[in-house]
């Protein structure tokens, strides 16, 4: 087949209507630009909210929790082994939540291939005590250099410097909401009670802002030995085992691994936090959704132009198989007129939906929930640029496909006599 | 030299809408090369009818058509275009010309097509063409610029281009003033003189005819009379 032909006639057909086919294309260019857009800043805003769990919570946590133990003495008696034991009001004995011999399985972690990073933590109840009130809180005791590394610490610590907590003595960080229920400004020295009836003075040494105001009304940090100090108890003593992994996706079964290897709690992130999860895909969903009607839509707007276009070219079809183009040829003609508005139509809708993302992109956001995030997130993915020129394509072709298939069956006979 | 380049055997054909109505009955005759042939008869007898068969744009017909020996029936219909392409040049009453195309290009188009020739030769030859029917000064203009005669030349012209076998025209005068029909038809005298082109020709215009090689005229789809001047 003659391909120049068949494109030179195409073109010379579209620029006869040359204001139509623009309308055309500019629907193409609009959806496209639409589609681009929504979907950099869905998931822009899709890895701005994972993020906020993602990257500064733990893969796998382990722990210790105080539970009944789940065997009872009766379990051992060897009369009622096979029977169905019911005993009511079990309660948990006295324990520690100690993850004991910590520093041994934090090594046997670290040497892990799949493991990016380990940070221990303590978490310990307190009260801040503010005058005559007593306000619940929360003091974790962390290992400020590497809860900066693998869970970006640094970052939500709005004022004052992370690591003066471990460079200055019985320091804390306070969370921004704890802070200013207790008018306590950076320098100040505040008084915390342990549930044991332990004080300690701690000196305020900055603000912690996590987006999250529940618990910024509650947490605080501070260095593990100031921790260990604030409860009393020996220099070993950890609760938490903070694992970060290279991979998050294992963190389900590498979660299981653990807590059967070293007879321990681990959750991972996925179970603790599957809403998240759910949240991000159906924003996907959704915008996948509204770009794909947007491009239907356009494809409508072709096959008008095509339809039109074929009624009013009634002649020039039929001339055209009298001096002997046949109907492939007709067909491939109005396919390429297709084409040509989705694939036009479908570029310019990529650069400006690359200029829009990056309009968004410059757009001031500034949320006190938020306090690393400057303007409105954007994700410039290659992949929906990649998508947005496949569906343009496809939709185009087949918005041409049944105008063309009507143009090729034209019988040139009824045409010509029609006159 | 005298080889049939076109045959038709004892075509007939039907229409279903709204009556069946048989409108040619057992056609035959045949066309040699160099011939000029004029198609007469009253309106409606179905000089159009037979022409658009003999063309091959009409494939809906009992009986045989041999173009150039071959038969047509059973052709497919890119095959049949390919031979439209080939061996077949086309003008109609009305010129029918593309408006989206200068007139050179008109004239190129289908032997573009054909691609028997490079593109570059193809517009030489539609110079050609364009200078044998007087109009080689209108190359560049667009089809509606030009006047109805001139119009039906470019259309002489275009249906050439391929060096056709036969050229077969519906009323080509139909519409032009005297002086316009005499140009046509001087033009159709010269390409089948000088150049040896056969050419079928249907026309009301009995002084047209008389001045032909050979009249076939029909009645109520059969060929009433067949005369052969020399
Ligand atoms: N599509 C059709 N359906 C039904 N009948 C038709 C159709 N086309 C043509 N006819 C009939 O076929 C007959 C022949 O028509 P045709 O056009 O061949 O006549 P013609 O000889 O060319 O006439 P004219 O000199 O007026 O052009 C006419 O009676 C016409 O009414
Ligand atoms: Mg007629």
């Amino acid at each position: 087949m003659n391909y120049k032909l068949i494109a030179s006639v195409s073109v010379s057909l579209l620029m006869a209507r040359w204001k139509q086919t623009l309308i055309a294309a500019i629907g193409v260019t609009f959806s496209i630009t639409m589609f681009i857009t929504l979907l950099s800043f869905m998931a822009g805003l899709n890895t701005l909210l994972d993020g906020l769990i993602g990257n500064r919570t733990a893969h796998i946590r382990l722990y210790n929790e105080i539970q009944p133990s789940k065997m009872q003495p009766v379990d051992l008696l060897n009369q009622v082994k096979n029977h169905h034991n019911f005993i009511s009001s079990v309660k948990p004995k006295n324990e520690k939540l100690e993850i004991y011999s910590n520093g041994a399985v934090m090594e046997a972690l670290k040497k892990d291939e799949r493991v990016l990073g380990v940070a221990p933590k303590i978490i310990a109840q307190v009260f801040y005590n503010v005058g005559a009130i007593d306000l619940t809180g929360v003091i974790n005791g962390i290992d400020v250099e590497a809860e900066s590394k693998l869970f970006s610490f640094k970052d939500y610590v709005t004022s004052g410097e992370a690591i003066d907590l471990r460079n200055i003595p019985n320091s804390i960080i306070l969370g921004k909401g704890a802070a200013e229920k207790m008018l306590a400004n950076i320098g100040d020295v505040i008084q915390v009670t342990t549930p044991k009836g332990e004080r300690m003075q701690l000196k305020v040494v900055g603000y912690f802002q996590s987006g999250i105001q529940d618990i910024d009304k509650i947490q605080s940090y501070t260095s593990i030995i100031t921790a260990q100090k604030l409860i009393g108890e020996s220099n070993t003593y950890i609760t938490d085992i903070q694992v970060k992994l290279k991979n998050i996706l294992l963190a389900p079964p590498m979660a299981k691994e653990y807590a059967k290897l070293f007879d321990i709690e681990a959750i991972d992130i996925q179970s603790a936090n599957s809403q998240f999860e759910t949240g991000s895909s159906i924003r996907t969903l959704i915008s996948y959704a509204v770009g794909i009607t947007l491009l239907i839509v356009a494809g409508f707007g072709i096959y008008n132009i095509l339809n039109m276009m074929i009624y009013e070219k009634m002649d020039s079809i039929a001339i055209l198989k009298a001096t002997g183009f046949s109907g492939k040829d007709v067909n491939w003609i109005f396919v390429t007129i297709a084409l040509t508005i989705g694939i036009f139509g479908g570029l310019l809708g990529l650069v400006f939906g690359f200029g829009l993302s990056s309009v968004i992109d410059q757009i001031p956001f500034n949320t006190a929930a938020l306090p690393t995030i400057k303007t409105y997130p954007i994700d410039y993915n290659i992949k929906f640029y990649f998508i947005g020129t496949v569906f343009s394509i496809v939709t185009t072709y087949f918005a041409g496909f049944f105008p063309s298939r009507k143009a090729s069956k034209i019988d040139p006979v009824i045409i010509i006599r029609g006159k | 030299m005298n080889e049939k380049i076109l045959e038709a055997k004892n075509i007939s054909k039907y229409f279903h809408d709204p009556i069946s109505i048989q409108v040619l009955k057992n056609i035959s005759f045949s066309i040699l090369q160099g011939e000029f042939v004029s198609v007469i008869g009253k309106s409606g007898c179905g000089k159009s009818t037979l022409l658009y068969i003999l063309s091959t744009m009409d494939t809906d017909y009992e009986g045989d058509l041999l173009i150039d020996n071959i038969p047509m029936r059973n052709k497919k219909e890119a095959e049949l275009a390919l031979v439209r392409s080939e061996k077949i040049g086309f003008v109609f009453q009305f010129h029918y010309l593309l408006n989206e195309f200068s007139v050179l290009r008109n004239v190129m188009l289908p032997g573009l097509k054909l691609a028997n020739y490079s593109e570059k030769e193809v517009e030489a030859r539609a110079y050609q063409k364009l200078k044998i029917l007087g109009i080689q000064d209108e190359a560049l203009k667009n089809p509606n610029q030009l006047s109805g005669g001139q119009k039906q030349r470019v259309a002489i012209a275009r249906s050439l281009i391929n060096d056709p076998l036969i050229l077969l025209a519906d009323e080509p005068t139909g519409n032009l003033d005297k002086k316009n029909s005499e140009i046509v038809f001087s033009i159709f005298q010269e390409l089948s003189e000088v150049f040896n082109q056969a050419l079928l020709i249907v026309t009301h215009d009995n002084e047209f005819a008389e001045r032909t090689q050979r009249i076939i005229e029909m009645e109520d789809g059969k060929i009433i009379k067949d005369i052969s001047r020399n």
